[in-house]
């Protein structure tokens, strides 16, 4: 079918190329930031580590899993990223269902008082001394509560519930099921990829979030891994400001010799991630239909 | 008697109503009511007194904003910083798709589009460490490379030297959203009809002209709706990833930006009236942006609304 002029083939090499090396750059990071973490930080400081550890050692995790603070900070993400997912896909869930009925009173003026919040809001300040006066500040909750009804996400699950069978309801509502049987017996079981799609970008919203758990929450045992890791990072790059040395005398930890600030940071930084590089392979051939769903919109 | 007939409706599907009330009531606390305490750019709030009691003194928030020394600068990294990200960060997923289109061997098509969806998966924090990694002056591989190559004689301090930080914020987000901002173009170019691409290369037409005569023309609604979200979006130049790539005020002429500003002033300063005149301003000249943008895409049928 294509006969390959000379012309085609030099276009062909130039697409080949230009994305391998596209691939290498987005790769090279992960796998250097990867490699690091699994070499002697006071072997990464004599410099030269690309691809391959030179002196592999475990114990940069040792140093991260044996860090009281950092343990809590990732079971406190854990427990953030479940509960805040959980109960925002099911509020929105139940709240896009009822939006989804043709009988419902008020539904237009519903459906535009949601929309205007897409296009308008108050900015930073007044949603910071809202969550102030609601008493939210240091709470476990802040975290939680202000995320669960997602307007965006009520859309889509609307309009996914606008396209089952009618009929289907019908029947159920003729067999004496209430609207929430509906909804948990019939619609929701029928939902399995909207549900899939949205709950994944909650979660990852959730186990990324490190701004409001920094400006919301001042009780070090509360902050998330990813605010903690900001933290790290950012006093990394002060005392590297000050000194224009690798931080490693500044060692807090001087009893394991092997570790430096910046091994140490590079390991934290891959156990933040792994969760996501772990159900990534999992999850993209439903992302990609997320995302085309997320993109139509009426 | 409408009325009444519709009160009776409501009550007697509570249990519908009873889905929805308390998301709208949930919706009116969280988004409603800091819409309402925009209005305290007008005030000189004070905690102690609350909103209702500050006293209210006009414009004179955003008359101290537009005076104040840094305006100029904050204005021109906003602008500056939004059009690199609006000429480069926005066709940089549009190349990458019509690229990827272009490969036949299906394997490796696979695996770039596997590899360059991952970064929008991470965190701003993550990224920036992984940019601190590699541009570090002590052994970060940019630096490595640069010395092996004898590009410079030594290590080059990126991230503390105003000259680079453009183009590192630039590169990152780039590296972070270009391979999943491609997939809804590259799923516009799966819809166009194979026999379009037949009949051209029957005609003589190389690969690199079915582009640009088929390719992009199908593809100018997605890009112009995208291209008019992009455009509203223009004054949020950039917050997380610059809070985190410019932590130090050393860099703070180049990157301070609205966002950054008004959460600097309002959230670390607790200068509350004038943070929001602030954002009030860069909210207002948002939405005249995006009705302007969609205002000149319906002159060609593609608008929003």
């Amino acid at each position: 079918m294509h006969s390959g002029s000379f012309r085609d083939k030099t276009f062909s090499f130039f697409v080949y190329f230009t994305l391998s090396i596209l691939g290498f750059a987005t790769f090279y990071p992960f796998w250097n930031a990867a490699v690091i973490s699994f070499n002697s930080g006071t072997d990464t400081v004599l410099g030269g580590i690309t691809f391959w550890p030179r002196d592999f050692t475990l114990a940069n995790y040792q140093v991260v899993f044996e860090d009281r603070r950092l343990v809590s900070a990732f079971i406190i993400t854990v427990l953030r990223t479940a509960i805040g997912t959980s109960l925002s896909i099911l509020a929105t869930a139940i709240f896009a269902y009822g939006m989804s009925r043709k009988e419902l009173v008020g539904r237009k003026f519903y459906m535009v008082f949601c929309v205007i919040t897409m296009y308008f809001s108050g900015g930073l300040i007044p949603y910071f001394l809202l969550i102030r006066e609601l008493g939210m500040m240091n709470t476990f909750w802040v975290m939680v509560i202000p995320g669960l009804i997602s307007v965006w996400n009520m859309i889509i699950f609307r309009t996914f519930f606008l396209g089952l069978p009618a009929g289907l309801s019908e029947s159920a509502t003729i067999d004496g099921c209430s609207n929430f049987g509906i909804l948990f017996r019939i619609v929701l079981p029928l939902s399995g990829p909207v549900i899939a799609t949205l709950s994944l970008f909650t979660a990852i919203n959730h186990w990324n979030d490190w701004f409001a758990p920094g400006i919301f929450i001042s009780n070090a045992d509360l902050l998330p891994i990813q605010t903690k890791l900001q933290q790290i990072l950012n006093s990394n790059i002060m005392s590297q400001q000050m000194s224009q040395m690798d931080s490693a005398a500044a060692g807090h930890l001087q009893n394991m010799k092997t570790v430096t600030t910046k091994s140490l940071t590079m390991a934290t930084m891959m156990v933040a991630t792994a969760p996501i590089i772990m159900v990534y392979p999992f999850i993209q051939k439903y992302f990609v239909k997320g995302v085309l769903i997320g993109s139509i919109k009426e | 008697m409408n009325n009444r007939g519709t009160t009776r409706r409501f009550f007697r599907q509570w249990d519908l109503q009873i889905m929805v009330v308390p998301a709208i009531l949930f919706i009116f606390i969280f988004s409603y009511i800091p819409m309402y305490g925009v209005l305290m750019a007008f005030q000189d709030y004070s905690i102690f007194k609350g909103f209702f009691d500050s006293s209210w003194v006009g414009f004179r928030h955003f008359e101290m904003f537009f005076n104040a020394p840094e305006f100029g600068q904050i204005m021109r990294n906003t602008i500056v910083i939004g059009l690199l990200k609006l000429c480069i960060g926005f066709p940089a997923p549009i190349l990458l798709a019509l690229l990827l289109n272009e490969v036949r061997k299906m394997a490796f098509k696979r695996i770039v589009q596997t590899i360059s969806y991952l970064p929008h998966f991470l965190s701003w924090v993550i990224v920036s460490g992984f940019a601190m990694s590699l541009l570090s002056v002590d052994n970060g591989s940019i630096n490595m490379l640069l010395q092996k190559l004898h590009l410079t004689d030594s290590a080059i301090n990126f991230l503390s030297l105003p000259k680079y930080f453009w183009s590192i914020l630039i590169t990152t987000n780039v590296w972070k959203e270009i391979g999943f901002g491609s997939i809804v173009y590259l799923a516009a170019i799966t819809g166009i009809d194979p026999h379009l691409y037949e009949a051209a290369s029957i005609d003589g037409a190389s690969r690199f002209r079915q582009i640009y005569l088929i390719t992009l023309p199908m593809i100018t609604p997605v890009v112009i709706i995208f291209m008019i979200l992009a455009i509203g979006d223009f004054l949020n130049a950039g917050f997380e990833d610059i809070l985190l790539l410019a932590p130090n005020p050393s860099l703070r002429d180049v990157s301070d930006v609205l966002d950054t500003y008004v959460y600097r002033i309002g959230i670390q300063n607790n200068r509350f009236s004038y943070a929001t005149a602030a954002g009030l301003f860069k909210a207002v000249i948002s939405i005249g942006l995006l009705t302007t943008a969609n205002f000149i895409a319906r002159k060609s049928n593609n608008s929003l609304w």
